[in-house]
């Protein structure tokens, strides 16, 4: 036994080798083309590996060798700004080496080796230094300073230290033990970067999007689900999120999706512009792309290397999202490796760990006091796409059980061209207790009372329409048909929200506070004048509330709302008159 | 080729054949097995290793016994490409079936296809007009797109099809797109009706055909997609011309798929079909679009038809996750005698985004599609209350988007089968629709688009 064994079987994306010393998780090169494997089973003296690339033309016999090391990624400057495949090679310098279509048995460096970065020590020579400490920080884009950490498991008294300007192999420190560290680390994707423990959540992870952020709410360190059917939306719902919401860092996992769909994000994003910070929302971002028609082990390896990069920006004490979309591939994926080694399935064909592993990778969120004590947090948004749209599906399901956000899509919704088609009835969120704190902080002492109103006028009106469907909304008395009629105007004013439009695609939370305000004053008013002997009909019609409407589309609506407000009230007022 | 003869089958079942004692076989390579009556079937390796090797053969196992003699040929799956394709009528192997010569390739492609780069691909922004009013307002085609229409047994998916090739164009380019036609398990009159239309259009001369018939063999419809795939690939990006991909009948391939599944004794997914469909589909889906520094493109256009009329069923269900949007064909509408009955409700092209607006269709088109999408949706909603409750119950509003529902049916969705439409006559046709609706229930519509296009608003 040895480091070389040879290949004994091919079955797709699943080589056994024998003759060979391996350990689980072991990265093999397989064939004489070298292409890149993972030992994921061992079975007397046969290895099973699974091939992160294409294993046709492959013979039997061809040699394997072990590297000995584990799925690693490496991290330090150079990340930001990145796309990279499911095993975290630059799609950019793949496309140099080999031309626009991707073929077999290249590696490449997962960031630039040769890069100069300008190295400013925090930390001197005789300091004692632990793990996850920070020695010096390198301003790695105009918004995001890339904190140099002192690896996990090392640390000691610093002999040596310099500033100046290196690459990121370049030894800068050095330890009493004789730990050389560079600017680079690499750690192995399967395992959870360590931290010292975690904290609740109490801040809201803000997105800009009205029924997100209002109504179900997700916290900085929390997980959400987002099932929905093809065609509902996941996808422009996950995008908006990497575009708008006001984390740090965005990690954005394009895992088994569509190959047009994530060159539009990449032609997109370099030119949209961060709303918390003015700057490019490329220097926040990493993407890592492994499209569907991509090889099917890789994509299990995405997820993993997507979250072991976001975990290495919340060391650094920053608020980091992941977006997933989709984790029904990372599942599949599992499916099809899990149906190749024979093993017994559990429902629908899928592996009996199917909801361990997604409980392991969504436990990876969460906010944390780092290593160095800082403060840092994943926040992990993971699309779901079930089969026929039909949550009971086991991924939907396994998700479910882990996440507290649930943001249901509904494919009816978006038939009628609501968007977000987020299903207010069904979806949830268990964060408001925690959060409403902040929002009475930050935003209105009543915030969270305005909350609960609105959520309550749309529980009525799916009441109401039940009997609508039978007896038509004429037959109703005319409070309840005013219900509707605030009801259609939190459906259409406040929840649509159209995620292409320059201006509305982002809503701050003191804006989404005054238009649902806004929508309660026309209730409050609207009955008055009613009970005044105003028309249903002519307090609904009256222009200025189309105003207040359409205008969420203009430049400075925040700063018009109340103006536009006073304006329908107004109106409303005068409707009673004339009558 | 004197590649060594075996004779070492062991078993024979469903399309499958396992022999052992044999040197290191290649995945994925190509087999030649030779009968003793003399005929030679083709096979593909599935998978291999020291002890046994497991052929997948394309023409079915029929008179295969355990003599029978089998070779490697030592490489994987291979089609000879060449510009000479153009204009001919090629089987499911590949293998001309017009009576004419061999294809001379220009080189040999691999028919397996290489995934194309996210980062080297370019983004889709060409506008393709179909001359369909329901298309090209609501669920807008793009070059380089791959759309695929859902369809069910008994309706008109061909007639669109043909449709959409004979009249796809770019607004202000009288380029023309090449067809690359895949039929898959489709009967000889369908495909006669295809083969004539081309004829009668002329685009024959323009176009290549790879031919699987409802009698051929079943497992050779594996390999035809990915023969008409690589042929379009090197047309596109190895010879510049736009390309539009016609494929017929999906879930006939599906069903070939869960054959070797089945034999294969894999553990089966929904509805018996393999769990690595969705990856499988994959592979054929996502090789359209457009590539950074080449000029041509490869548009896909997929049929399928839905069994049951059931889109959750699998093959639509996967092919809407991968595919950039559907466009769905309903028995309601075809029934109701509207030609083409296009269920825009369901439909969708993800792509529209990037090509339309003001410097490629209208500036109004967004917002007017949007409008003419939600009205729809509504009155198609209030149809069953009215059934229920009658007309007379319904408000001032719901009275409009009922009448609306009907209209649209009838005058927008409604257009003969060659009649072709330009973008700008699409659009006037929906302001002249929303007339019906009063300006105060348009809230889809921007307050400045009304101002220009509403022709009441123009009057005044």
């Amino acid at each position: 036994m040895s480091k070389e064994g040879t290949i004994y079987r091919i079955s797709g994306p699943v080589v056994t080798a024998i003759d060979m010393t391996a350990s689980m998780f072991d990265i093999v090169r397989v064939g004489d083309e070298g292409l890149m494997g993972e030992v994921i089973e061992l079975h007397g003296e046969k290895a099973i590996i699974q091939v992160y690339e294409d294993t046709s033309g492959i013979r039997p016999g061809e040699p394997v060798t072990n590297t000995g090391d584990t799925l690693s990624v490496s991290l330090g400057p150079g990340l930001l700004t990145e796309i990279y495949d499911g095993i975290k090679r630059p799609l950019a310098t793949l496309e140099e080496i080999m031309g626009v279509f991707i073929t077999r048995g290249v590696d490449a460096d997962g960031i630039n080796m040769e890069k100069i970065w300008t190295f400013e020590a925090t930390a001197a020579e005789g300091d004692r230094v632990e793990s996850g400490q920070v020695i010096c920080s390198v301003q790695e884009t105009d918004t995001i300073a890339h904190k140099i950490m002192v690896p996990p498991g090392k640390g000691g008294v610093i002999t040596s230290i310099k500033s100046g300007d290196f690459n990121v192999t370049e030894t800068i420190c050095t330890l009493d033990d004789g730990t050389k560290l560079q600017m680079l680390q690499k750690w192995p994707v399967r395992s959870p970067r360590p931290f010292r423990q975690k904290y609740a959540p109490d801040t809201p992870l803000v997105t800009g999007m009205r029924i997100l952020d209002f109504l179900f709410p997700l916290a900085k360190g929390g997980a959400a689900g987002i099932p929905g059917p093809f065609g509902s939306g996941k996808t422009v719902t996950q995008q908006s999120l990497a575009k708008y919401s006001d984390a740090q860092i965005v990690v954005y996992i394009g895992c088994g999706e569509r190959g047009n769909e994530m060159t539009e994000v990449l032609a997109e994003f370099p030119h949209l512009i961060d709303p918390n910070t003015g700057q490019p929302l490329m220097n926040r971002t990493v993407m890592i792309a492994n499209t569907s028609n991509m090889p099917v082990a890789a994509r299990e390896a995405s997820v993993y290397t997507g979250i072991t990069i976001a975990e290495y920006f919340r060391d650094m004490g920053y608020d980091v999202a992941l977006m997933a979309d989709s984790t029904s591939r990372w599942a599949e994926a599992m499916r099809e490796i899990s149906s190749r080694l024979e093993e017994m399935p559990g429902e629908e064909g899928y592996p009996a760990y199917l909801s361990s592993r997604l409980a392991e990778f969504y436990e990876r969120a969460g906010r944390v006091e780092t290593l160095d004590g800082g403060d840092g947090s994943i926040t992990v948004i993971g699309a779901v796409s079930p089969p026929g749209g039909d949550i009971s599906e086991p991924v939907s399901q396994g998700t479910l059980r882990i996440v507290k956000v649930f943001w249901g899509l509904d494919a009816g919704l978006a038939r009628q061209r609501h968007f977000p088609a987020i299903n207010w009835l069904n979806s949830y969120s268990l964060y408001p207790q925690s959060l409403n704190q902040w929002f009475r902080d930050n935003v209105a002492q009543d915030f969270p009372e305005i909350r609960t109103e609105i959520s309550g006028l749309l529980q009525i009106e799916a009441e109401l329409q039940e009997i609508v469907q039978l007896v038509g909304s004429d037959a109703l008395p005319v409070d309840q048909q005013l219900t509707l009629e605030v009801a259609r105007m939190i459906r259409e004013y406040f929840l649509q929200q159209n995620g292409f439009h320059e201006i509305d695609a982002y809503s701050g939370v003191e804006q989404q506070y005054k238009m649902a305000k806004a929508i309660l004053t026309f209730q409050e008013n609207a009955k008055k004048a009613m009970a005044a002997g105003g028309l249903l009909e002519d307090i609904v019609n009256v222009p200025a509330r189309t105003t207040l409407m359409r205008s969420r589309f203009e430049k400075g609506y925040l700063d018009r709302i109340d103006g536009l407000v006073d304006e329908m009230n107004k109106e409303i007022a005068a409707a009673v008159e004339n009558n | 080729m004197s590649a060594k003869e075996y004779r070492t089958i062991t078993d024979v079942k469903g399309p499958l054949v396992f022999l052992n004692k044999t040197h290191p076989v290649a995945f994925g390579e190509i087999v030649s097995l030779r009968l003793e009556n003399g005929t030679i079937k083709n096979g593909q390796v599935l998978d291999t290793s020291n002890d046994l090797v497991v052929v997948q053969v394309f023409e079915g196992t029929a008179g295969i016994n355990l003599t029978a003699g089998v070779k490697f040929m030592g490489d994987v799956f291979k089609l000879p490409v060449s510009t000479d394709m153009i204009g001919r009528i090629l089987d499911g192997a590949g293998r001309p079936r017009d009576g004419g010569p061999e294809i001379i390739a220009d080189e040999k492609a691999d028919i397996i296809g290489a995934a194309i780069n996210p980062y080297s691909r370019q983004s889709p922004h060409d506008f393709i007009q179909t001359g369909i009013s329901a298309i090209d307002c609501c669920t807008t085609l793009v070059r380089g797109q791959k759309l695929p229409i859902f369809s069910a047994s008994g309706l008109p998916h061909n007639d669109i099809a043909l449709q959409i090739a004979r009249q796809a164009k770019l607004q202000d380019s009288d380029e023309e797109f090449i067809v690359v036609f895949c039929a898959m398990g489709i009967t000889a009159e369908e495909y006669n009706f295809f083969r004539s239309d081309l004829e009668r259009t002329g685009a024959l001369e323009k176009a290549v055909l790879f031919v699987n018939l409802a009698d051929d063999p079943a497992v050779e419809r594996l390999i035809t997609p990915r023969l008409a795939l690589t042929a379009a690939e090197y047309l596109a990006f190895e010879q510049d011309y736009h390309v539009l991909v016609i494929y017929t009948d999906m879930t006939n391939y599906c069903d070939s798929l869960r054959q070797i599944g089945a034999a294969r004794e894999e553990v089966p997914g929904r509805r018996g079909y393999p769990g690595y469909m969705y990856t499988d589909l994959a592979m054929l889906y996502e090789r359209a679009g457009l590539v950074k520094g080449k000029k041509g493109s490869i548009t896909q256009f997929p049929i399928l038809t839905m069994p049951g009329d059931d889109i959750t069923h699998p093959i639509p269900d996967l092919s809407g996750y991968i595919t950039e949007g559907q466009i769905v064909i309903s028995r309601e509408l075809h029934q109701a005698g509207i030609y083409p009955p296009i269920n825009v409700l369901p439909s969708l092209s993800r792509l529209m985004g990037s090509c339309i607006g003001e410097k490629t269709t209208r500036e109004d088109h967004k917002s007017v599609s949007d409008q003419m999408y939600a009205g729809y949706a509504q009155g198609r909603e209030l149809r069953g209350l009215v059934a229920i409750v009658g007309e007379d119950a319904l408000n001032e509003r719901d009275k409009q988007l009922l009448e609306f529902s009907a209209l649209f049916d009838d005058k927008f969705l409604r257009q003969s089968r060659d009649e072709n439409r330009s973008i700008d006559e699409t659009l006037d046709l929906c302001w002249d629709l929303m007339q019906n609706i009063s300006t105060k229930y348009l809230v889809r519509l921007d307050q400045q688009w009304i101002d220009k296009y509403h022709p009441v608003d123009k009057k005044e």
